[in-house]
Formats: C-alpha cells, sequence, structure tokens
C-alpha cells in the first residue's frame, strides 16, 4: 500500500506546502492503487491523462498562492457531468454519454486544484443502498471477516470503497435520502450531506430534486470541512443554490463543543435494532457528555413516516426527472423493428436502458402522481413531509445545537444477500438517515467502532441548517473521542 | 387497495416503459408491496397541515428577461443517437 495514497487531504496539503512531496507523486500513487484494485470495482472510468495533467499544472503553481485543493487527487462519483468524460449515472441508458459541459461542483474542484483520477461506481441513477443496481457491476467493500463480498452501501459505494481502500485521498458523493452517510458508515469514513441549497446541483444528474445534494466522503473530519467549502456556493445555474456566504469550516474544528446541546431522539430506537448499535449510540453519547456537552431525550415523533413519505417523494420527482431518457437528445436508443413508432421507441429504449429498481421506481412514481391518486398519495406525502420538517424545528427552537443518531441499522451486509429479499426491506437501511433529506439539513456520518466481527460502525450526527460548522465541529469532537483509526487489511 | 396486473400495465404505459405481458403479475406485487409500505401515512392526521414546496424558505431569483445562452447547435446535438441536418431525427410521428 503507497504511504502517499493513504495521506488525508491535510496531511498531503501540508508535505505539498514543505516540498517533501509532488502533485505528480500523490497521482501516480493514486493512479498505481487504482490500477491495481479492479476486484473492488470502484472506479468506473479511469481519467490517468487529465490527472496526470491536472497534477503536473497543481505542481506549477505550487507556493503560498496555490489554491486549496491544489495537487488533491480525488474520485467523481458517476453522477457528476464532467465534460468530455463518461458520466452515466451507472445507467446502461447514458453509455456512451460524454458531457459537453462540466458540473458547477466538479468544475470548482478543478478551480480549486483538485486531481480527477476518475469516476465512481454508484447504484444505477442513484436508486440503491447497496451499489447492486449499477450497469457496471457490484462496487465492493474493502472491509471484510471471511470470503464473502460485502457491499460498500449505496448508492456512493464506489466512492466509500475508493477512500476506504486509499485508492484516493477523497471523493464527491451525492446523498437523496443516505446515499453518503450510510456507505460512509459502512467502510469506517467520514461523509457529510451539507443543507439543503449548499452545494450546486447544477450537472448533477437529477434523481429526486427536492432531496439531492452533494458533499464529500473523506478519511477525516477535517478533510470533510476542507472539500466541503471547495464544493459549496451559490450559484445562478441553481435556482435552490442559496446565496449566503460559505464559511472556513477548517476554521470552526476547535473541538470544544462544552456547554453544546446534544439531543437523543427517542424513536430512532428500533425494534430489533442490533444490540451493538445500540451500544455504539450509547457510547456516542457518553463521549459527547463527556467532552462536555449537555445530553438531552428529544421526540421526532413523525419519524416512522419518513421513509414511506419518501418513497412517495423521491419515485414522483424521478419519475419527471427521468422522462428525458428517450432515446432522442442523449444515451442509448432501442433497435427498432419496421414500422415502430415513437412511442414504441419511447417504451423499448427505456424498458432497455433502465434497470429494474429504476424501471420500478419510474413506474411508482408515475403511479402516486397519475390521476385520481395525486392527492392521496402525493400530496398527503408532502404535508407528512412539512410534519417531520416541524419535527425538527420544534427541537432545535428549544436549545439543540445538534442530534446524534446512529448512521445505519446495521453494519454492511453481504453482496446478494439481499437478493430475494421485498423492496421495502432494501429501502429500511436508510431509515435514520433519509429524515434529514426530507427536513433539508445537514447530517455527518462519523466511524464509531467496529462491531463484534471487525466491521465499521458509523454514528450520524444531524445539525442545523446552515450550521455544518458547528455540526462538523461536534463530529470532530467526536472522532477525537472515538479514537477510530482500523483500516481494512488489503486483499484485492 | 390492491394494484391488478390490468393497472400494472396502465402504469407502464404511462411511464413508457414497455413490460411483457408474463412479468406484469410480479410487477402488480411489487407495487402492492410498496404501496402497502405507503400506506402508513394514512395514520397521520393531516388536517390544516401545508404540502411542502420548498424545504428551505426562499423565494427564487429573478432576472432580466435576455438571452443569456444559446448558438451550441453543434454541443446540443453531440450526443444524439441521430442526428440529421442540424435536428434530432426520431421515427415518423405524423402520417
Amino acid at each position: 500500500m503507497s504511504e502517499l495514497s493513504r495521506l488525508t487531504i491535510h496531511a498531503a496539503r501540508d508535505a505539498l506546502a514543505k516540498g517533501e512531496t509532488t502533485a505528480a507523486d500523490l497521482t501516480e500513487a493514486c493512479l498505481t492503487e487504482i490500477e491495481g484494485a479492479g476486484a473492488l470495482n470502484g472506479f468506473v472510468h479511469h481519467t490517468p491523462e487529465i490527472a496526470r495533467d491536472q497534477a503536473r499544472a497543481a505542481d506549477a503553481r505550487r507556493g503560498a498562492d496555490a489554491p486549496a485543493l491544489n495537487g488533491i487527487p480525488l474520485g467523481i462519483k458517476d453522477l457528476f457531468c464532467t465534460k468530455g468524460v463518461p458520466s452515466q449515472a451507472a445507467s446502461r441508458i447514458l453509455s456512451g454519454f460524454r458531457p459537453e459541459y462540466e458540473s458547477t461542483v466538479t468544475r470548482k474542484l478543478f478551480e480549486s486544484g483538485a486531481v480527477m483520477l476518475g469516476k465512481l461506481n454508484m447504484d444505477e441513477f442513484a436508486m440503491g443502498s447497496s451499489n447492486e443496481t449499477s450497469t457496471y457491476g457490484d462496487a465492493v467493500n474493502p472491509w471484510r471477516t471471511d470470503d464473502r463480498k460485502l457491499t460498500p452501501g449505496g448508492s456512493s459505494g464506489g466512492s466509500a470503497s475508493a477512500v476506504a481502500a486509499d485508492l484516493c485521498l477523497a471523493a464527491t458523493g451525492t446523498d437523496t435520502g443516505g446515499s453518503i452517510r450510510q456507505p460512509a458508515a459502512f467502510t469506517g469514513i467520514t461523509g457529510i450531506k451539507p443543507t439543503y441549497g449548499r452545494v450546486s446541483r447544477w450537472g448533477i444528474i437529477a434523481f429526486a430534486s427536492s432531496l439531492d445534494q452533494a458533499g464529500p466522503m473523506t478519511k477525516d473530519v477535517r478533510d470533510a470541512a476542507i472539500l466541503l467549502r471547495e464544493m459549496c456556493g451559490h450559484d445562478p445555474l441553481d435556482s435552490t443554490s442559496a446565496d449566503l456566504a460559505v464559511p472556513d469550516f477548517e476554521a470552526a474544528l476547535t473541538g470544544d463543543i462544552r456547554g453544546k446541546t446534544i439531543g437523543i431522539p427517542r424513536e430512532y430506537r428500533m425494534d430489533g435494532m442490533p444490540e451493538e448499535i445500540e451500544a455504539l449510540w450509547t457510547r456516542g453519547r457518553e463521549m459527547l457528555a463527556d467532552a462536555g456537552a449537555r445530553i438531552v431525550d428529544i421526540s421526532l415523533p413523525h419519524t416512522k413516516y419518513a421513509l414511506p413519505a419518501y418513497y412517495v417523494i423521491a419515485p414522483a420527482e424521478a419519475s419527471s426527472n427521468l422522462a428525458r431518457y428517450d432515446g432522442v437528445r442523449f444515451g442509448h436508443r432501442a433497435k427498432l423493428a419496421q414500422g415502430d413508432g415513437i412511442a414504441d421507441m419511447y417504451e423499448k429504449t427505456r424498458a432497455e436502458g433502465f434497470g429494474d429498481e429504476v424501471q420500478r421506481r419510474v413506474m411508482v412514481g408515475t403511479y402516486v402522481l397519475s390521476a385520481g391518486f395525486y392527492d392521496a398519495y402525493y400530496n398527503r406525502a408532502r404535508k407528512v413531509r412539512t410534519l417531520i420538517k416541524r419535527d425538527f424545528e420544534q427541537v432545535f427552537a428549544e436549545g439543540v445545537d445538534a442530534i446524534l443518531t446512529p448512521a445505519t441499522p446495521s453494519a454492511a451486509f453481504g453482496l446478494g444477500e439481499m437478493a430475494h429479499a421485498d423492496p421495502v426491506q432494501m429501502y429500511l437501511n436508510d431509515v435514520f438517515t433519509v429524515t434529514v433529506n426530507l427536513a433539508g439539513l445537514p447530517g455527518i456520518s462519523v466511524p464509531a467502532g467496529l462491531d463484534g466481527k471487525g466491521l465499521p460502525l458509523g454514528l450520524q450526527l444531524i445539525g442545523r441548517p446552515w450550521e455544518e460548522g458547528d455540526l462538523l465541529n461536534t463530529a470532530y469532537a467526536l472522532e477525537r473521542a472515538a479514537g477510530f483509526v482500523a483500516k481494512p487489511e488489503k486483499w484485492w | 387497495m390492491s394494484i391488478d396486473t390490468e393497472t400494472a400495465a396502465r402504469v407502464a404505459h404511462l411511464a413508457r416503459i414497455r413490460v411483457e405481458e408474463d412479468r406484469l403479475p410480479a410487477l402488480a406485487q411489487e407495487f402492492n408491496t410498496i404501496l402497502g409500505f405507503i400506506e402508513q401515512l394514512n395514520e397521520v392526521d393531516v388536517e390544516g397541515v401545508e404540502p411542502m414546496t420548498s424545504v428551505t424558505p426562499m423565494r427564487l431569483k429573478r432576472r432580466d428577461d435576455v438571452v443569456t445562452d444559446g448558438g451550441q447547435q453543434d454541443a446540443v446535438l453531440k450526443n444524439a443517437p441521430d442526428a440529421r441536418e442540424g435536428f434530432f431525427a426520431v421515427p415518423k410521428v405524423v402520417e
């Protein structure tokens, strides 16, 4: 394992500043690791030429004025449109698609001096919790306990796997119902979903526009603060992008949380939750108390209805967003038979191009939006969403600064293990994370321990809107107290 | 409420996804599982609650009504499966 690819962003930044390494060396180290990690199936489009060019440019601009991510090699989730580079949301329907434009997030990262190593595996259109719906095949978790291959989680499974396996220094992810935080927890890394509107969605292939947010997936909390700052900022190209100043999140990391109030929501204690998750949650509570925070029990009464509301709203928005894949403007078009009309072209193209889970969600979304059911399903779900957000507003108004919950209801499970379960069983993975998207809040997953088999487990902290700096600081205090340093043993 | 194969076929058509006849029963079953899960929402008292339109209260930004982009025909057509003479080409739409 290369020492250079194991570095955090801040360690690499320091080493570059002192002249102890170069962007070119960092990049080569990562490219070598990626080449040897085919078994993880994390990187699905490799861009070594772009990476080497960007590294060379970064080395040329080193010095005191160098931008924040100068020479830092990153992996980019396949959901981000990158100019001239395949960007297909892990879907067959976008095979061959090479955007003519750059997403706002990747443009900002490149302007900050970052190096793109390639595109990362994910669930198709970010719909999944195990990376098993990808047209590229499963991404694999570098952590394992025996010969079984484990899921890195989803939908940002390739990002999580690549960061945990030290193939890159950090990666971008996106999170619609938990797609940054759940894979981060499954792989022992840190992942933050910022407040809705913090990061521009322009050029990120849309799943559910009112829930989607991009964020960093990193080796520690400090890196999350550094990378998040470079991803954030107002963008006129995204009408929901917030016109707010972006604070220096790293400067907020003092580790001092004395006097902060941390809420423990009783509704997150689920029936059948493994004892290890419960124990980890209790330990997290103790660690924050030891650091000087005040711990209070709180109630978020509509928690139980978050997943069902999500599985109306997200498919409804997806059915609308994915209507654009029609075989006309980009991507795959089915071969047509003699006499086939335009409706046959749409139907055959979408049947061939979309995988089973995407088809299912597009059709569920179509149903809940159809005449006669719109009020009963879609409008009702949007009303429940208002109530879920109100639950959070009430506890914040009572003085709660952050909320501590488990990140996932279990550790990583085996690939293929859920193949015969009904779709709802897979959806339950997001039970602790999905409320945060519905309420538009920032949430972070921090690795906090190992289960009895030696697999990582994460804790989630949920913050007030626009208070990512404060949230990251609480996460930093938790990270320091938890002292999670375990790494997967290399087998790939 | 239970979805039959006829409804499943109608939804598939509305979504413009071709589903073969023999797959419809399984699809209807999956819909029923998911909708059964969603039915829980009926337990919630939503009387007088506004449906959420925007998670972050904000007024959409306005700008002057002027052309800000354009003249990119080549870039727009670049990824089309079938583009001819500056247009997207599709099967015959009108007789």
